[in-house]
C-alpha cells in the first residue's frame, strides 16, 4: 500500500495545502462532508482491491509495451484477413490530423468555439456524398452494422411497413446485431442466394416481395466479396412491391464501382474503417448512412447531421445541426432511435483520407485492389485441390477458397500459413457451413507480386 | 525596457480566423495527395484491368468529384480547421457538464499509436495477440472490482450503446424466464440521459419517466406508484444530472426487485464515486460506464469512445461473444455462449480505448482512483460555492447541500432582470476561449448552465472560469447587447440558424448546397 501522500501529475488539487484551503473556502470540515448523502450502507468498505500503480510514465511503458509487445502485428506477418475489417495504408496526415489534441480531445461543443470539428466533419459528409452521389449523408454512427441496422429501421418508418429482407450472404455477427436491433417490431425474412455465382436469388426475392415489406437489404462487394452483378434488377423488384432497396457497400470500392443510387439504391451504408483508419484490433469502425435530400428521408436520420448555414457576416460560413427537433438530444424516447458518442473523429479522418486520394486516387486503389485479387484467386484456382467458388462472378478485394479437396480443414490450413508467418484467412466453416472448409481471404494494395505468390507457393507446400 | 504590465483578468482572447474555405473550394486538377503503390506489370499482363471489364451496370464511369489536392494543402487545411476548435487540451473544459472533459494523458495515446496495435486485424490467431487480450481480460478483473458486478464487457462503442447493451440483456433475462412480452415498460427519470429513454424504447419497451420532488429527489414512492408486474427494469443515474445523490436509491432497487424487474445503473455520472460506492453495494444488477469520461480516453470530437457493462450472475449469461477467458496459460475468446445477445459491434470493442483506459487506471491504482474522485467532488463544490456568488444564478434543488461532480446552475433570475438567456450566455463565453453547455432537453431547470470541473482542473483555472461568468453577468445587467450579439472573439459570427430546418434550404452537404443555392 502507498502510504506517501502522492500530489498526482494528473490532479493538479491533490496539493494537500490547496486542498485545505478550498475546504475552507467551502466551510467544510472534509471531503467527507460531500458525500453526506450517500448512506453507510452503500459506502464501499475499504479501498479497492487494485494492482498497485506505475506512478512514473517510464513504469507504465515499460508494463504496457512489455504486454504489448507478444502481440505479432499485420506488420510483421503477411496477412489476407479482412472479412469486415482491412488493411489498407493509412496515410501519415491521416494520423497527423486526428493525433491534434484540438480534436482529439474536443467533444460536444457548439458551432462557435468547435467551427473545425463542424466544418471538418459537413465535409467529410461532403466528400463522402461525392463519394456516393448522394446529398444526405450522415456524422458517422458507429460502425457498419449500426448503420445497417439503423437503415433497416428507416426504411420501416419511411415506408410504415413492419418486414425487411436480409441476404443469407451477409456475415453472421451483422446479422446478429441487426436482428437484435430489429426485433422487438420488425420482422426478418432470409433470402438465399445462388450456389454457383454467390449472388442474391432473384426468383426467391420476387417470391418474398409483397406489400409487407419495408426493405430489401444486399451488400455490394458482398461479405464474401463478390459483386452483385445484378444490383439494378434487385431494386427494380424492390421498388416495384413499394420497398427501399438499402445498400451495404464498402466505400473504399466506390471509385470503379457504381455508387448504389445509379442502380436504385434507397438508403445505402457501410463502414468508413477502409478510408484512412487503422485496424486497432477491430477498435476503427465508423457506420455511414446516405440518402437523397427527400425531407421524407432525412427526418428519419437518427444521426447528428451537419449543414451549412450563413453568418451575420458576408463570405463567412457557419454550421449547425439540420433538423435537430428529429433526435433523441431533443426528444429523449419520442425522437427517431437514439444518438450519442459515437465515430466523430473517423469521421474526420475519412474526409482527410478522401481529400488526399482524390477522384485519380480512388480510381486507381479500386483498380488495384482488382487486379490483385483476381491475379490471387488465378493463381489459388490453379493449385490442385483447391476451389474457387464462385470464380466466374466479378470480385472486388475478397474471394471464398475451398479446401475440401484437400483433406485439409480451413483451420489447418490456416494453421499451416501461421506457421510460415502467414495470416490465412477467415475460417468460414461455422458460419457459411454450406461452404464446407472454405477460407475468405482479401487482398490489400500493401501487398506485392511477391507476397501474392508467397501465399501461393505456401499454399502449395502445406497442402501437399 | 519597462516592465510590462501584469495580465488582465479574464484574459483577452481570441480565437484562430483563417477564414477557411470549403475544401471542394481548394481543388488544383491534376494535383495529388498520396501515391498508391503500383501494380506490378506481372499482375497487370495476366489480369488486365477486371474494374474496366465490368459490366456497365456496375462500373463507375465518373470519377467521383473529390477535391484535387497536394498534400501539404490538406495538411494545412485540416491543421488550420483544428485551431478553430477547442478541446480540452487547451480550453478550462469545465462547462460541459456530464460529459466528463477531464486530461487525456498523452502518454497514453502514445501507447495507443504502436503498431503492435494499430496494425492488430481482429480475426489474427489468438496465439499472436496475447497481449491484447490479457489487457482486456486484466480490465474485466479491474471493473469487476470498480462495480463490484460479477462479469464485464467492454464492446459496445460508448455510453449510449453500453445502455442499449444492457438492456438487451434484460431483454433476454425475461424472455428467458418467459416474461418478455409481460415485462413491457422501463423506468427512468428525467434527469437521467436521453438515451436511457431512448435506447429502452428501440429495444421495444414503454417508457415511464420520473420526476424529481421539489427538492430534486426521485422518491421511491413515486417508482413504487409505476411499478407492477409490467415493470422489465430500472435504468437510472445516479447521482443525477444535477449532481444530486438519491440516498434511497436502494430501497428504488428493491421496490423493482420485489416486482420480479432488474435495476441498470447508468454510472456516466461516476466521477465522483470510484472507491466510494458502487453498483453491488446499492443492489444493482448492471451498470455501465463510459471510458471517455470518467476513464480519460479522449472524447475525439464525438467518439470513438469506450464502455464498460457489468452485469451480475444473472445477466451475465447474456453479455455479448465472445467473453475473454484465461485458462491458466494463455488468453483467449470464448464464443460459446449460447444465451448470448449476440454482437453489439463488430469484434471485440474500442482497443485503444480499452488500452488507454487501462493505462489510467494503472498509473492511478485504486489510492489515485479515489483521489481523482474526491477531488472531482471537492473541485465542484468549490466551483458551486463560486458561481453562486454571481449575480442572477443559482441551483435549483437540494437547496444548503453539497452535491456530488456536477451541478445544474439556472440563470432563471437574470433572464428574468436582463432578457439574457442561458443560450446568449452560451455563445458569450466562447469569446473568452471557453465553453459551457446548457443541458439535454426538455429544460426542466430553467435557463440551464451544467458545470462539471473534475479533478484535471485547479483553483486557478475555477477562478478563471467563474470570472468569466462573473464578467457576463455584468454586462447582461449593465450592457446586454454586447451578450446579445456575441459572438465577438470568435472563428465565425452569428450564425442563422433557420436554414438548417427548412427542408428547400437545409444542405447536409456542399454538392446540397451548390444545388440549393443556384450555383450547381
Amino acid at each position: 500500500m502507498q502510504q506517501k501522500k502522492i500530489v498526482h501529475p494528473y490532479i493538479p488539487n491533490s496539493v494537500p495545502e490547496v486542498k485545505a484551503a478550498m475546504l475552507r473556502e467551502v466551510g467544510a470540515q472534509s471531503i467527507e462532508e460531500f458525500y453526506a448523502d450517500i448512506p453507510p450502507a452503500l459506502r464501499l468498505q475499504g479501498r479497492l482491491n487494485l494492482p498497485e500503480p506505475l506512478l512514473s510514465e517510464a513504469e507504465l511503458i515499460r508494463h504496457v509495451d512489455g504486454l504489448l509487445n507478444k502481440n505479432r502485428s499485420t506488420r510483421e506477418m503477411l496477412s489476407f484477413l479482412g472479412a469486415g475489417c482491412y488493411q489498407h495504408q493509412v496515410p501519415a496526415v491521416c494520423d497527423e490530423i486526428n493525433s491534434r489534441g484540438e480534436f482529439l480531445t474536443a467533444y460536444a461543443g457548439d458551432p462557435y468555439e468547435d467551427h473545425g470539428r463542424f466544418q471538418a466533419l459537413f465535409e467529410y459528409e461532403s466528400m463522402m456524398g461525392e463519394l456516393l452521389n448522394m446529398d444526405v449523408v450522415n456524422v458517422p454512427t458507429y460502425d457498419g452494422f449500426q448503420a445497417t441496422a439503423t437503415a433497416l429501421r428507416m426504411a420501416c418508418r419511411i415506408t410504415g411497413r413492419t418486414l425487411v429482407l436480409l441476404p443469407l450472404n451477409m456475415s453472421a455477427d451483422k446479422f446478429s446485431k441487426v436482428e437484435a436491433y430489429l426485433r422487438p417490431d420488425i420482422a426478418i425474412r432470409r433470402l438465399p442466394f445462388e450456389p454457383q455465382s454467390g449472388r442474391l436469388d432473384l426468383s426467391a426475392l420476387q417470391a418474398a416481395l409483397d406489400e409487407r415489406v419495408a426493405a430489401v437489404y444486399f451488400e455490394n462487394p458482398t461479405y464474401l466479396g463478390l459483386l452483385e452483378t445484378q444490383a439494378d434488377q434487385i431494386s427494380t423488384l424492390a421498388h416495384a412491391a413499394g420497398a427501399l432497396a438499402v445498400v451495404g457497400v464498402n466505400p473504399i470500392s466506390l471509385g470503379v464501382i457504381r455508387p448504389p443510387v445509379e442502380y436504385g439504391g434507397d438508403i445505402v451504408c457501410g463502414d468508413i474503417q477502409p478510408l484512412g483508419i487503422h485496424m486497432y484490433y477491430g477498435g476503427g469502425h465508423g457506420g455511414f448512412i446516405a440518402t437523397n435530400d427527400d425531407p421524407k428521408f432525412v427526418m428519419e436520420f437518427p444521426s447528428r447531421l451537419f449543414g451549412i448555414a450563413p453568418t451575420a457576416v458576408e463570405g463567412e460560413y457557419g454550421f449547425g445541426d439540420v433538423a435537430y427537433e428529429r433526435t433523441s438530444f431533443a426528444l429523449r424516447e419520442k425522437g427517431k432511435e437514439w444518438v450519442g458518442t459515437a465515430a466523430a473523429l473517423w469521421g474526420i479522418t475519412a474526409g482527410v483520407y478522401l481529400a488526399l486520394m482524390g477522384p485519380q486516387g480512388m480510381v486507381e486503389i479500386g483498380e488495384g485492389l482488382m487486379q490483385r485479387c483476381r491475379y490471387l484467386m488465378q493463381k489459388l484456382a490453379a493449385i490442385p485441390g483447391l476451389r474457387l467458388p464462385f470464380y466466374e462472378t466479378p470480385h472486388f478485394t475478397e474471394f471464398v477458397v475451398n479446401f475440401d479437396a484437400t483433406g485439409k480443414t480451413a483451420a489447418q490450413v490456416n494453421q499451416a500459413l501461421l506457421a510460415n508467418d502467414i495470416f490465412g484467412g477467415k475460417d468460414l466453416s461455422g458460419e457459411f457451413p454450406a461452404l464446407g472448409q472454405s477460407l475468405l481471404m482479401c487482398v490489400s494494395e500493401v501487398h506485392t507480386q511477391a507476397d501474392l505468390d508467397r501465399l501461393a507457393e505456401t499454399l502449395q507446400e502445406v497442402l501437399k | 525596457m519597462k516592465p510590462i504590465a501584469p495580465k488582465p483578468s479574464p484574459r483577452r482572447f481570441h480565437q484562430a480566423r483563417w477564414d477557411e474555405p470549403i475544401i471542394f473550394e481548394l481543388s488544383q486538377p491534376g494535383q495529388r495527395g498520396v501515391l498508391l503503390p503500383p501494380v506490378e506489370a506481372g499482375i497487370r499482363q495476366q489480369v488486365g484491368n477486371p474494374a474496366q471489364a465490368l459490366p456497365e451496370a456496375l462500373r463507375r464511369v465518373v470519377p467521383p468529384a473529390l477535391p484535387e489536392m497536394s498534400q501539404i494543402h490538406v495538411l494545412r487545411h485540416y491543421a488550420r480547421l483544428s485551431q478553430e476548435n477547442l478541446g480540452v487540451d487547451l480550453n478550462i473544459d469545465i462547462g460541459q457538464g456530464t460529459c466528463t472533459m477531464k486530461y487525456s494523458p498523452k502518454v497514453n495515446d502514445q501507447l495507443a499509436r504502436t503498431p503492435k496495435l494499430t496494425e492488430l486485424h481482429p480475426l489474427q490467431d489468438e496465439a499472436t495477440v496475447q497481449g491484447i487480450l490479457e489487457i482486456m481480460y486484466r480490465m474485466e478483473q479491474i471493473f469487476r472490482e470498480i462495480s463490484g458486478l460479477e462479469r464485464v464487457t467492454f464492446q459496445p462503442s460508448a455510453g449510449s450503446a453500453a445502455i442499449f447493451a444492457n438492456i438487451c440483456m434484460l431483454r433476454a433475462y425475461h424472455e428467458s424466464r418467459g416474461q418478455g412480452r409481460q415485462r413491457d415498460q422501463v423506468v427512468t427519470t428525467i434527469f437521467s440521459h436521453p438515451s436511457n429513454a431512448a435506447a429502452a424504447k428501440v429495444a421495444g419497451y414503454e417508457v415511464i419517466t420520473l420526476y424529481p420532488d421539489e427538492d430534486g429527489y426521485v422518491q421511491p414512492e413515486a417508482l413504487q406508484a409505476v411499478v407492477s408486474e409490467r415493470t422489465a427494469g430500472l435504468i437510472i443515474t445516479n447521482p443525477e444530472d444535477t449532481g444530486i445523490f438519491n440516498p434511497r436509491i436502494a430501497e428504488m432497487v428493491e421496490i423493482v426487485h420485489r416486482a420480479g424487474g432488474l435495476c441498470i445503473y447508468d454510472q456516466a455520472n461516476a466521477n465522483g464515486l470510484l472507491g466510494i460506492t458502487r453498483a453491488r453495494e446499492a443492489g444493482f444488477d448492471a451498470c455501465q460506464f463510459n471510458l471517455h469520461k470518467t476513464f480519460s480516453t479522449p472524447h475525439g470530437c464525438g467518439g470513438p469512445g469506450g464502455a464498460a457493462c457489468c452485469v451480475n450472475e444473472k445477466l451475465a449469461p447474456f453479455l455479448p461473444v465472445p467473453t475473454v477467458e484465461f485458462d491458466g496459460q494463455k488468453y483467449f475468446l470464448d464464443f460459446n455462449r449460447p444465451q448470448s445477445i449476440g454482437k453489439v459491434r463488430p469484434f471485440y470493442g474500442v482497443a485503444q480505448s480499452i488500452l488507454r483506459a487501462y493505462a489510467w487506471i494503472m498509473s492511478l491504482g485504486a489510492d489515485g482512483l479515489r483521489e481523482a474522485s474526491e477531488v472531482a467532488v471537492l473541485n465542484n463544490n468549490y466551483l458551486l460555492k463560486k458561481v453562486l456568488e454571481i449575480r442572477g444564478v443559482s441551483a435549483p434543488y437540494a437547496r444548503g447541500k453539497r452535491r456530488i461532480e456536477q451541478v445544474r446552475y439556472s440563470w432563471e433570475q437574470l433572464t428574468r432582470e436582463t432578457g439574457v438567456t442561458s443560450e446568449e450566455i452560451e455563445i458569450r463565453v466562447t469569446d473568452f476561449g471557453m465553453h459551457y453547455w446548457t443541458s439535454h432537453h426538455p429544460f426542466v431547470v430553467p435557463e440551464p448552465m451544467t458545470l462539471e470541473p473534475t479533478e484535471s482542473y485547479s483553483k486557478a483555472d475555477m477562478d478563471e472560469y467563474v470570472a468569466v461568468l462573473r464578467q457576463i453577468a455584468e454586462e447582461a445587467y449593465t450592457n446586454p447587447q454586447i451578450v446579445k450579439t456575441a459572438p465577438h472573439n470568435s472563428t465565425i459570427h452569428r450564425i442563422q440558424h433557420e436554414p438548417l430546418d427548412r427542408p428547400d434550404e437545409w444542405a447536409v452537404t456542399w454538392r446540397a448546397y451548390l444545388r440549393k443555392t443556384g450555383r450547381a
